[in-house]
């Protein structure tokens, strides 16, 4: 069996899932039972000036029929007295000695009042504090969270504050609400920062009822906006992770979270840099019981390649992301349809003849039927077609172009394409 | 004469049916699964469709309690292996069960789907996570530390083969002595082929012995082996023995030649082995499963009428309604409230039935038994009859009382931790088997197995 423990900046967890920051680690009694479920690791839910919460507060994006795509939530912080979860952490601690807890802070942007929490809460016993400068709304109005975590100085200067009290390691957790994380992420590592996570909830606004043209979710007849995360916002961390693993100043470890619900999506995070992943969305959508799953697949995959440590995974895949400049402009794929699998339902047709390269034609042939055939020549190789098909009957094939690589910055150099700046 | 000529002989010139003319035609129709191919796209949609439910009534409604929730978010996820494991731990018999399961009274019944549109396909999703492991052989439990304790199990059944699974698990030596060539009991033998081929249930008995479990086929205890020497040189004994052949109907001419024993038939049959001359017409005496595949067994063999006949009435047949649908599509004709009073022959071969019609009168105790109404009598022409009017109990031939295990009308008594009355004997599945208790199913079978395996083990552990 494959040993599934990591050690996070010194932080050790018997396995890479923890429980992100949120409405699952809210109390000794839902970490408790998580780590029975058997969670490696949760963060706990930001501590800092219990604030009040409104009612409702969350809101779920239902797509085609699928419900919980993903979720917007309009919660701040903790809204639970400081000694109430320090004499809870101790609890759970005590109890499950093995696991990580992590606890989140979040307070007002001055150094006393970052020395006063961190000294009174590592007083508990944690593995590790987690500094939220990420929460997009309601705390980045009172300039908290995000009004923090976008501005580089900023995030630099409140990391160095905790950094200089702190006795275990500091994990900075950033905002995707920037434009690009790599800045924020080196001032949290200039500041002191021992580890990343990332990302916080994305600004968002649900929706509105189009029956009474209230904002979704609604608050006494109004609405705000809310920060975004669940399935839908895998993509968008995966980037932020990737980007910030291949970054050399940001030379420390990376906590994925995003839109993680199974072991293949923490084997992709893992893949792009992760060293641990968070998880918030798929817990709060089927319970803290999915773990078990993830630990299990996780282990059966590692198992069956052959791989006897999950750290071994950790940025296998960063070699393989390149600037677009840096790919190879004579690779060509072409669609290919399974015509005994084809259904006919046309859908790859008129995504092509619409949209893409007009590349699908309808053959009739001897006995009636109409086949859909791909002209290879005109075929661009955008994968669409693969992508609508319902029953993924298409596969794209590489052709052989007979030509050797090349890359637009090589063509760049020999002069051959207009001079457009790569930086 | 071989199998394929004898049949053509009888039902040649029958222009309503098409005639087999090689034994591997006339098999053909009994290889063919009643299962719909699974394709993974289906099994990807209807996966996904499961809500996975906590506390879901699916697992409650499985005797076994599978995590079927689990079991198919694990389908979702690519984790194959992890969801056969699921499958698999709860109910050794998974791959079988799959198959031969009333699901509709049973996980699917439970399924919180099926008012809101429709349940959850649990038994075919069931099927492909478990062919998944079964056609890559992919061993899925291994046996625990030696306990050096010894336990001996008479019938390798589905109760015998989740009993010994378990104790390997545990840590025990197990024996299986079982009187069969094979291991798997009615699975391997008694039910349809196109239900459940053989490969299935030897696979599923495959994972067990691979454990370490040693099997004695062809040692029929009680005559080649006393009870007495296994309760003297094991540390505890199982009884999972199953029933018997069907009883005889005692009536005049049971003897003649054309007169079957349906569990006998459907062995025959399965195994490949000839049945002889079936005639065009099979009428079959009996309401239960066994009657249902002895009849559809006897149309997938090519014979053009087959009817079942019973004593009572449609709503009070015990076949499941599945078996029941099914044998209707397979053109198993019907007929209600009548029984047989003597088999009527000719040159010592079944020419007809004589029946006498039945109706439904208070016992005295609250239930209904069928009366037979003089001067109602029918004949029906017939060249076979099959009797499936249950199974006899096999108690008798392993002399239980010599060991001090009490039985009731032939039925071996247990507790609630499936001891016997001595103390070092524990039984499982059909033979503690008494009407109206429990069903007797693959799946309580497997369940008794496992729960007798629990209390074995906390008896040792003592
Ligand atoms: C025709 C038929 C169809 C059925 N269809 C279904 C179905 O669709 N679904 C379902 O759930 N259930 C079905 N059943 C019921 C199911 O098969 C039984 O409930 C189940 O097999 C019981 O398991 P068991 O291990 O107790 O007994 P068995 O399967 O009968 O196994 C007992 C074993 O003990 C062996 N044995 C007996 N005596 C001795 C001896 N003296 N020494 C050594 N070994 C001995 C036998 O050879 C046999 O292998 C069907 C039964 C029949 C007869
Ligand atoms: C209702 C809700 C409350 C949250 N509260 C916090 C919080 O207090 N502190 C924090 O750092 N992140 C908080 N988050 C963000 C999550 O920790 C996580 O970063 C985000 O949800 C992305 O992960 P996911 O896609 O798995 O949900 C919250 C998220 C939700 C949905
Ligand atoms: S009850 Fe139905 S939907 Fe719910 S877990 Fe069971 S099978 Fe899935």
């Amino acid at each position: 069996m494959a040993d599934l423990s990591v050690n996070f900046a010194g932080i050790r967890s018997p396995n890479p899932f923890w429980l992100a920051s949120g409405p699952p680690t809210n109390s000794a009694y839902q970490v408790m039972r998580a780590f029975e479920a058997g969670w490696g690791g949760a963060v706990w839910k930001t501590l800092g000036e219990p604030i009040i919460n409104v009612s409702s507060r969350l809101a779920g994006f239902d797509w085609n029929g699928h419900r919980m795509a993903g979720i917007n939530n309009l919660e701040l912080i903790t809204d639970r007295p400081l000694e109430d979860n320090l004499k809870e952490i101790r609890e759970v601690k005590r109890a499950f000695p093995d696991r990580a807890i992590i606890a989140s802070l979040m307070v007002d942007p001055i150094r006393e009042r970052w020395h006063e929490i961190v000294k009174r809460v590592q007083d508990v016993g944690v593995d590790g504090f987690e500094l939220n400068y990420g929460c997009p709304h309601g705390m980045a109005e009172m300039g908290m969270g995000a009004a923090v975590g976008q501005v580089p100085a900023l995030v630099r200067e409140n990391t160095e504050w905790v950094a200089e009290v702190s006795e275990v390691p500091v994990i900075v957790k950033l905002t995707p609400n920037v434009t690009d994380i790599r800045h924020t992420a080196r001032a949290a590592v200039q500041g002191g920062a021992h580890a990343v996570s990332m990302i916080n909830t994305i600004n968002s606004l649900m929706g509105v009822d189009i029956d009474t043209w209230i904002p979704i979710p609604e608050v006494d007849g109004m609405g705000s906006h809310g920060g975004y995360c669940g399935p839908a916002v895998k993509p968008i961390a995966l980037h932020m992770v990737s980007d910030c693993a291949q970054d050399r100043l940001i030379n420390v470890p990376i906590s994925g979270i995003g839109g993680i619900s199974t072991w293949r999506d923490a084997i992709e995070f893992m893949l792009l840099g992760a060293t641990t992943v968070q998880v918030c969305t798929a817990a709060m959508t089927y319970g803290f019981r999915i773990v078990e799953d993830m630990i299990d697949g996780l282990s059966s995959y590692l198992d069956s390649r052959g791989i006897g440590s999950v750290e071994e995974l950790v940025g296998q895949s960063l070699p393989r992301i390149k600037a677009w400049g840096e790919l190879n402009l004579n690779y060509k794929v072409v669609a290919k349809i399974d015509q005994e699998d084809c259904i006919h339902c046309n859908r790859c047709f008129v995504a092509c003849e619409d949209t893409a390269h007009q590349s699908i034609h309808p053959q009739t042939v001897d006995d009636g039927t109409t086949l859909l055939v791909v002209d290879e020549e005109e075929c661009v190789g955008c994968n669409l077609c693969s992508m609508v098909c319902p029953v993924n009957c298409i596969s794209m094939v590489p052709l052989d172009t007979g030509k050797p690589p090349v890359t637009w910055r090589q063509l760049e150099a020999q002069g051959a394409v207009h001079n457009i700046k790569i930086l | 004469m071989n199998f394929a000529k004898q049949l053509l002989s009888v039902i040649g010139g029958v222009t309503t049916v098409k005639i087999a003319t090689t034994a591997d035609e006339i098999l053909e129709p009994l290889k063919k699964t009643v299962y719909q191919e699974l394709s993974d796209f289906d099994v990807l949609q209807e996966a996904n469709r499961c809500l996975f439910c906590y506390d879901a009534p699916c697992i409650k409604a499985c005797p076994t309690h599978i995590d079927v929730p689990s079991f198919i978010r694990k389908i979702t996820t690519g984790n194959m292996t992890g969801s056969a494991r699921v499958i698999f731990d709860a109910n050794p018999m998974g791959a079988s069960c799959a198959r031969v399961c009333p699901t509709e009274e049973l996980c699917e019944g439970a399924c919180v789907l099926s008012e809101e549109s429709h349940s959850i396909r649990i038994g075919d999703l069931q099927r492909y996570a478990t062919d998944w492991v079964r056609e890559r052989d992919i061993s899925l439990f291994v046996a625990g530390p030696s306990t050096g304790k010894t336990v001996a199990i008479v019938g390798a059944g589905p109760a015998g083969l989740s009993t010994a699974r378990d104790l390997a698990r545990y840590g025990h030596k197990v024996t299986l002595f079982e009187l069969r060539e094979q291991l798997g009991g009615l699975n391997t033998y008694g039910i349809v082929p196109f239900r459940l081929p053989a490969e299935i249930p030897l696979w599923e008995a495959a994972q067990v012995t691979h454990l370490g479990v040693n099997a004695n086929t062809g040692s029929k205890i009680g005559v080649d082996i006393s009870l007495q020497a296994l309760v003297d040189s094991y540390d505890a004994v199982v009884l999972a023995f199953g029933m018997g052949s069907v009883p005889r109907l005692n009536i005049p001419g049971e003897d003649l030649h054309g007169v079957w024993d349906a569990i006998d038939f459907v062995d025959k049959v399965k195994r490949g082995e000839d049945v002889g001359i079936l005639g065009e017409r099979v009428g079959v005496i009996g309401a239960g499963n066994t009657a249902i595949d002895a009849a559809t067994c006897s149309r997938r063999l090519g014979v053009p009428h087959v009817t079942l006949y019973y004593r009572r009435g449609e709503q009070h047949m015990s076949a499941y309604k599945f078996e029941y649908e099914f044998a209707k599509q397979e053109r198993v004709e019907y007929r209600w409230y009548s029984t047989p009073k003597r088999i009527l022959g000719e040159g010592g071969r079944v020419t007809g039935v004589e029946f006498v019609k039945t109706r439904l009168d208070s016992d005295g105790m609250g239930g209904m038994r069928p009366i037979a109404m003089e001067g109602s009598e029918y004949i029906e022409p017939m060249d076979t009859v099959i009797r499936a009017i249950g199974q006899s109990k096999l108690s008798a031939m392993l002399q239980l009382d010599s060991i001090g295990v009490a039985t009731r009308a032939g039925v071996v008594v247990v507790d609630d931790q499936f001891r016997t009355s001595n103390e070092k004997v524990f039984a499982a599945g059909d033979c503690t088997f008494t009407k109206g208790q429990a069903e007797a199913m693959v799946v309580e079978a497997a369940q008794q197995g496992k729960l007798a395996a629990a209390s074995i083990h906390e008896y040792l552990s003592l």
